[in-house]
């Protein structure tokens, strides 16, 4: 197993170092630079600048001192738009919020959708599915953009109960809207999944031994049908979670909640190339490790499963 | 539409200052006896999601700038139209050809107790110059004419050449290449604040950190949240704290214009944009609330002068007819709805000192002008049977599509010309518009100081703003003696002429400033074209 671990481990640097390449190219291949404002600028100005931020080097000497200082130093560089921070700052300030609407939006998520499709496939056909299903399809079609404002129309502007936006350090009232939006289509996707998944198990030849054994309903489920049945929702979960405390444009956006989700749009359409290449590299980091997480987690669950 | 271009804007106007501005007073909070203060002195204004340095030498759009004038203060502020009042100077004498100004500092401090010295604006103007900071405002120092700037920011002489100096800690003397008479006005523009040398040196790029910051304006800084909040507390160490009122300002990060009402509905926050289109139904169901002033800039179409593919837009009768064909009071009236006005000439009508060019276009009816354009294309020798067909480009947004939508209706009904659009990504539109590589792309433009050159110098042949490419010798030198005649206008009236007349850009209308705003905030300077505020001079009434 740790030798699994490590040798996965090895191939993330490569992986990483793929993701650097191509964001880092694609990126300058888009048209603009980060400094171009609606005023042009004179060129003695823009040339100033440029030398201040390495962009008058030769694009492979950028990527290589680009790469350099984040193997030596864990330095991702200065913000090309917000001057007066560097892009670890933005990391540091944005990331906590997003991990913490993030992590709850991913705990009620799981915590909902998964006993939610337990119930359904249990119960199939019954009153109890056809709810489960009914708010699973609900929850499905109202995407998170849409679901937000009506959330705000109910809670901000109707009942008056709930902060329409902003963050305030994470106070609970201000956590509780996007947490929602976030958490609603995911609670769908995971109690659907859950489902079919739980559906096939307990059509299994095992289970069918497990209930003529005479054991009880709630004991063929717990004990025997749900490790199994729980594979595929992990496997979809893994990248979930990352997604989740990487937060989402929509919610940061319309909640204004500072977190880091926003900064992977905006520093794409400012041609923030140092702030956007930070947030890939995190997001990329964050992905290999989830799915490492997932495969241990899969052999944790599935004995049959050895690496 | 970002308004990144309206930095500066609150910089200057073209009035020479009498000796009664010397002793001017202050612009404070003027309270009337007799008013109920609100317990909660915070005010909470929206801004997009782009403060993005607080270092008044570095950062460059209008909310970053509002943020750095209640934070800093220059030699002279704006008051409520506009006009120069005495901040960090008490007073200034000026040479009789408007070359040497010397300012007379007044006893006051840095938010760390510190004296704000001669030698603060010194350190601040120099390091706005010099290639290592690479401050993309480092032009504006030679915009406004002090010495060697221009030569400093190309890297031929040391910073320290440049034509400022402290003649003792509380005079400074500006040293300018040609005169300049409106220059105090420009002293109230970001980049020429003074900076605590000696925070500035000791923390380098993290000065302007929270806990690392200091001031010298009304209020410091408490919180800064990148995407989510700035907020400022009240500077007991300013020089007039006794006469602020407000307590604390927010700088809520909002970026969709809807929310922004939701969030002002709510409470959160005492003013916001109105989405557009819907200031007639905001008006009528918040009167006191909705406001429409006019701002300072100017919506127009570029015409490819340069590198036209389309052989029709090379032909003036083609341009003019479009020009005539599109009803302005439609796009104002029934699109726009926000107290826009059409423009028929370039140049902001609210410009200090600029007298509007008559043009016949505007004394004409609809009516008039559609027969008229009818003529022209007719004349060109286009029709039903030989179509024109053009691409127009614009970058992404509801409203540009929704003046474009319309406008392709009136070519497309009237002269039967196919004008397709093309949305694009707002860095995407600059780069075609700088390559040249477009048949007809959305523009605009908002001055950056109060005098007509600021728009009229855009069709200058070698600007580098020219994005229609337009290049007519009489322009370039109406604009070369306009620096130099004592009125102006007469220059400036040929250089509208010669847009009339050649059609390098249709003008479409002028903007306005449409928010809403909480009925207990006093003091907001509605008769500013630029919008410049200092949170000092406001305060909120108990409801």
């Amino acid at each position: 197993m740790l030798t699994f671990i490590l040798r996965r481990l090895a191939i993330a640097i490569p992986t990483l170092l793929v993701l650097i390449v191509l964001s880092f190219g694609l990126m300058h291949f888009a048209p603009g630079n980060p400094f171009m404002g609606e005023k042009h600028l004179p060129a003695e100005v823009m040339r100033n600048i440029f030398a201040r931020y390495g962009l008058d080097k030769p694009l492979w000497q950028q990527l290589g001192e680009y790469v350099w200082n984040i193997v030596t130093r864990f330095d991702f560089g200065p913000s090309f738009v917000y001057k007066d921070r560097s892009v670890t700052d933005i990391i540091k300030q944005g990331f906590p919020v997003t991990f913490t609407y993030g992590l709850w939006s991913f705990v009620a998520a799981a915590g909902i959708g998964i006993p939610l499709g337990v119930i359904a496939a249990v119960r199939q056909n019954s009153w109890a599915d056809y709810v489960a299903v009914g708010v699973g399809i609900g929850a499905q079609v109202v995407p998170n953009f849409v679901l937000a404002p009506i959330l705000v129309l109910i809670f901000t502007l109707w009942l008056h109960w709930l902060p329409g936006g902003g963050w305030n350090d994470g106070k609970w009232n201000y956590v509780l809207l996007p947490v929602v939006a976030l958490a609603t289509t995911y609670v769908a996707n995971i109690a659907r999944l859950m489902r079919s998944s739980m559906l096939e198990v307990l059509h299994s030849n095992y289970i069918r031994t497990a209930r003529a054994k005479g054991l009880p309903g709630y004991q063929v489920v717990l004990k025997h049908a749900l490790k199994p049945a729980l594979l595929p929702v992990i496997s979809y979960l893994g990248p979930v979670f990352v997604g989740m405390i990487t937060g989402s444009v929509v919610v940061d956006v319309f909640f204004s909640t500072g977190g880091i989700g926003q900064w992977f749009v905006n520093s794409a359409l400012n041609r923030d190339y140092s702030t956007l290449l930070g947030v890939t590299v995190l997001l990329g980091a964050l992905t290999v490790a989830g799915n490492l997480a997932v495969d241990v987690l899969y052999a944790w669950i599935d004995p049959k499963i050895r690496y | 539409m970002k308004l990144q271009t309206m930095i500066g804007a609150g910089a200057f106007a073209l009035a020479l200052l009498g000796t009664s501005a010397l002793t001017a007073p202050a612009f404070a909070a003027s309270v009337p006896t007799g008013t109920q203060l609100a317990a909660d002195q915070t005010f909470n204004y929206r801004v997009l999601d782009n403060i993005n340095s607080l270092d008044p030498q570095v950062l460059e759009d209008v909310d970053t700038s509002y943020v750095a004038e209640n934070l800093f203060e220059g030699l002279y502020n704006e008051d409520a139209k506009g006009n120069p009042v005495p901040g960090a100077a008490v007073s200034y004498d000026v040479n009789s050809d408007n070359t040497v100004y010397t300012f007379h500092l007044r006893d006051a401090v840095w938010s760390n107790g510190d004296p704000v010295k001669a030698s603060d604006f010194v350190f601040g103007w120099q390091r706005a110059v010099d290639p290592k900071l690479a401050s993309p405002y480092a032009y504006f120092l030679g915009l406004v004419g002090v010495k060697n700037a221009d030569d400093i920011v190309a890297g031929k002489m040391a910073p320290d050449q440049l034509g400022v100096k402290a003649i003792d800690d509380k005079t400074l003397e500006v040293d300018l290449s040609h005169p300049v008479p409106y220059f105090v006005r420009t002293t109230a523009h970001t980049t020429l604040f003074p900076v605590p040398q000696a925070v500035v040196e000791k923390f380098g790029a993290d000065w302007t950190k929270p806990e690392n910051i200091v001031s010298n304006g009304a209020y410091i800084l408490a919180e800064n949240k990148p995407g989510e909040r700035v907020s400022l507390k009240r500077n007991p160490k300013y020089w007039d704290n006794a006469n602020t009122v407000i307590e604390t300002v927010n700088f809520l990060t909002i970026n969709d214009v809807n929310s922004g009402v939701t969030r002002y509905l709510s409470g959160e926050v005492d003013q916001t944009d109105v989405p557009p289109g819907q200031f007639p139904a905001m008006q009528k169901k918040y009167p006191d609330e909705a406001h429409s002033v006019p701002q300072f800039c100017t919506y127009y179409f570029d015409i490819n002068m340069k590198n036209q593919k389309v052989d029709a837009l090379k032909d003036v009768k083609v341009r003019e007819a479009m020009s005539l064909a599109i009803d302005r009071d439609i796009l104002v009236n029934n699109v726009l709805r926000g107290g826009q006005t059409p423009a028929y000439f370039f140049s902001n009508p609210h410009t200090a000192g600029f007298t509007p060019p008559d043009v016949d276009m505007a004394k004409m009816s609809q009516a008039d002008r559609d027969a008229k354009a009818k003529q022209l294309i007719a004349d060109a020798g286009y029709g039903p049977d030989k179509p024109i067909s053009f691409t127009y480009v614009y970058n992404t947004d509801e409203g540009h599509k929704r003046i474009a939508t319309a406008v392709s209706q009136m070519l497309k009904e009237k002269l039967g010309i196919n004008m397709q659009l093309q949305d694009m990504e707002f860095k995407m539109l600059q780069d075609v518009r700088h390559q040249y590589n477009y048949d007809v792309a959305r523009d605009a433009w908002c001055g950056d100081y109060n005098e007509a050159s600021t728009f009229e110098g855009l069709l200058q042949s070698t600007s580098s703003e020219n994005d229609s490419g337009y290049n007519n010798p009489d322009v370039d030198k109406a604009l070369a003696d306009s620096q130099t005649a004592k009125d102006p206008n007469p220059q400036y009236q040929t250089v509208e002429a010669a847009i009339a007349k050649d059609v390098p850009i249709i003008p479409i209308y002028f903007y306005a400033k449409v928010f809403l705003q909480k009925t207990n905030v006093k003091g907001w300077p509605y008769d500013n074209v630029e919008q410049v505020w200092y949170a000092k001079d406001f305060y909120k009434t108990a409801q």
